[in-house]
């Protein structure tokens, strides 16, 4: 058995046996649910559908449908983009780097921040596609045979390193993320009774045994897959950062932005983690498992990434005075002067002062607290895509095409409505899926939970000497 | 020949590696161990082998670096050389750098799903396919040592249930196969 220092706090809370974390866990999936789901899940599939109606109004009248002009010719589209790609960087790098860091607090919520970033993905593909214009010929990203010559995409393209970046985040996430749910799916598969959806969970579970030699596999294959996923996370949204780094705007044509992305996505990710988060543990009764001492663990997370974000919003400023190219210098100037200089302080403000505050202990163990912030952080972190994109073009290099971006009403409705789908699917994760990762948690529930820590009232580390010797029939339940 | 196979039940991952290391150490062989999460230190104790899939999974990534590469340079420099912005694709080895992202990313893409799907078809697992756990509260908090009467035909049956009986087992349950 792992072990671990008394003075940690433990990370699961109560007199838990493996039985509870079972019925913790699977009581909501088998139960009905509540009312508030039903109304939940009405309001974000309404949104839902209002988002699909204008992606289809979209697709059959065409881009110029959405605010865009001669000169801003990337606008929401693309800020909506980077901002779900963002979004879903925490979810693996919960699941995949701290694995790899042997973080027992993951433990809690990989799970359900692997879900996230599966479904953030989703939203995040929906705008490329939709940018296309004739979305039935969107396979012509690939690299297949055709009529064209064979004309092949363009590998030197960081937009097509995009389209390899996102599919293969997206795919392996999912893989990785299904295959830590099969043994929980068996959990639920050996504990339901109704026929059907036993029959569904059994599927699902795709007759998963238990045995040693899967187990041994299953730990393996955990271990591999994180540490792909590792420098994948990492990659993806340097490649995302290279769209716009490898092209000649000032304002654009900056080096850092490989890192200052990354560390901005995982710092978005987090605070929607966190934002999904602290209202589940709630709604579903899992403040034993998902608590204070989980909360500010990421709100550090939070510190960490979001100094980095100041670093580089100030390095960037530094460098176009230094650099002495004017065009680059009046990129910041107008971002921080012009017309936009509203979304240039709130940007500011939500990414680079607020997360500061999180360096009070009182602060970063407040859930009523973290949650604004973190609503905070997701508005601030959308502010840093639309200050980086629109406020670089919209004043180019010829005075006389300078313009302002104005969203029409099918700019704002596609992406209300990916919040909705986004909310609708997390939703339908909740209701139906383990939310906790099952078999995970059991792992570490003797070396972190709150009774094996404090001995079963037989004192602390009691269960250190006497675990080994048969004496577990003595547990109180 | 029908076989019997004892299957014996514990409720604590420590007691039942406990029993197991007491009954190899007689010399019964324990066939299998079916419990809710990964029991660490098991393996050695009942004789499973590490996996190798650590090592398929290196070979998936280099056949997914291979392909890659023999095919951007099939793509970009043999079949339809491009001349975009003054950036010719002339030479493999000159435009190597701009190919590295995708040579990255189908490595991790052929790496993963090969990985996966060798896991899946090695442990059975595929949609459908029926639970073959012995007890279902093997997935909650039960754990089940299985011990075949073939596999140890030094031992009585009737031996065989007494050494097991005082390994702290809390059921215990004979089966034919």
């Amino acid at each position: 058995m792992h072990k671990e220092a008394s003075i940690r706090e433990p990370l699961i809370l109560g007199d838990k046996s493996y039985h509870d974390i079972t019925e913790d866990v699977c009581k909501p999936i088998e139960n009905d649910a509540p009312k508030t789901w039903y109304l939940l899940v009405t309001i974000t599939g309404l949104v839902a559908l209002w988002g699909i109606g204008c992606i289809l109004y979209l697709l059959g009248t065409g881009i110029g449908t959405w605010g865009l002009n001669k000169t801003v010719g990337w606008a929401w589209d693309i800020t909506n983009f980077v901002w779900w790609v963002g979004i879903g960087h925490a979810g693996t790098l919960i699941s995949a780097v701290l694995l790899l860091f042997r973080q027992k607090w993951r433990m809690a919520i990989n799970r359900s921040a692997e879900a996230m970033t599966i479904f953030a993905v989703m939203m995040a593909a929906v705008f490329p596609g939709i940018h296309m214009g004739r979305i039935w010929v969107s396979y012509w990203v690939l690299p297949l045979p055709n009529q064209f010559g064979s004309l092949w995409v363009n590998f030197n393209s960081p937009l097509l390193w995009d389209v390899f970046a996102i599919s293969t985040y997206f795919s392996v996430s999912l893989v990785f993320w299904y295959i830590g749910l099969i043994p929980d799916f068996a959990t639920i598969r050996d504990r339901v009774t109704r026929p059907l959806t036993k029959k569904v969970y059994s599927i699902l579970s795709f007759g998963w045994t238990g045995n040693a030699k899967a187990w041994n596999r299953f730990e393996i294959v955990s271990l591999v897959l994180a540490g792909l996923a590792t420098p994948l996370v990492f990659s993806v949204h340097s490649i995302v950062s290279m769209d716009f780094a490898t092209s000649i705007v000032p304002g654009w044509h900056t080096t850092i932005f490989p890192p200052y992305f990354v560390s901005g996505a995982v710092f978005s990710g987090f605070a929607m983690v966190l934002t999904l988060l602290l209202i589940m543990r709630k709604a579903m009764h899992l403040e034993n498992y998902i608590h204070v001492k989980h909360v500010e663990y990421m709100n550090i997370v939070i510190i960490v990434t979001g100094s980095i974000v100041g670093v580089a919003y100030i390095t960037e400023l530094f460098i176009s005075w230094y650099s002495g190219v004017e065009y680059e210098a009046y990129a910041f100037i107008n971002r921080a002067t012009g017309p936009y200089w509203w979304s240039y302080w709130s940007m500011m403000t939500c990414n680079v002062i607020s997360p500061q505050l999180f360096w009070i202990k009182k602060l970063r163990r407040n859930l009523a607290f973290t949650f604004v912030l973190s609503l905070v952080v997701n508005i601030g972190m959308w502010f840093e895509r639309f200050v980086i994109i629109v406020t670089s073009i919209h004043r180019d290099f010829i005075p006389s095409s300078w313009t302002m971006f104005h969203p029409t009403w099918v700019d704002i409705g596609v992406f209300i409505g990916t919040i909705g789908i986004f909310f609708f699917l997390f939703l339908l994760f909740a209701r139906f899926f383990p939310v906790l990762a099952l078999n995970e948690l059991k792992s570490i529930l003797k070396s972190s939970g709150e009774n094996y820590k404090e001995g079963f009232g037989y004192g602390e580390g009691y269960w250190d000497s006497h675990a080994h010797e048969g004496g577990i029939e003595e547990k109180h339940d | 020949m029908a076989d019997k196979v004892i299957y014996a039940m514990y409720d604590d991952d420590d007691v039942l590696k406990d029993g197991a290391k007491k009954l190899v150490g007689k010399g019964v062989h324990v066939a299998d161990v079916y419990s809710p999460f990964p029991i660490h230190g098991i393996d050695p104790i009942i004789g499973v082998k590490h996996t190798r899939l650590g090592i398929n999974a290196f070979l998936y990534g280099l056949t997914g670096t291979m392909l890659a590469l023999f095919g951007i340079k099939y793509f970009m420099i043999q079949d339809w050389p491009m001349n975009i912005g003054g950036k010719p694709s002339f030479s493999m080895i000159e435009n190597l750098p701009s190919f590295i992202p995708i040579v990255f990313e189908f490595t991790v893409l052929c790496a993963a799903h090969g990985m996966a799907i060798t896991y899946l078809l090695r442990n059975k697992t595929l949609p459908g396919m029926p639970a073959r756990n012995p007890d279902p509260r093997t997935t909650d908090d039960k754990f089940v040592m299985e011990v075949r009467v073939n596999e140890n035909t030094q031992f009585s049956e009737k031996d065989l249930q007494a050494m097991i009986k005082e390994t702290g087992i809390i059921e215990i349950e004979e089966r034919e196969v």
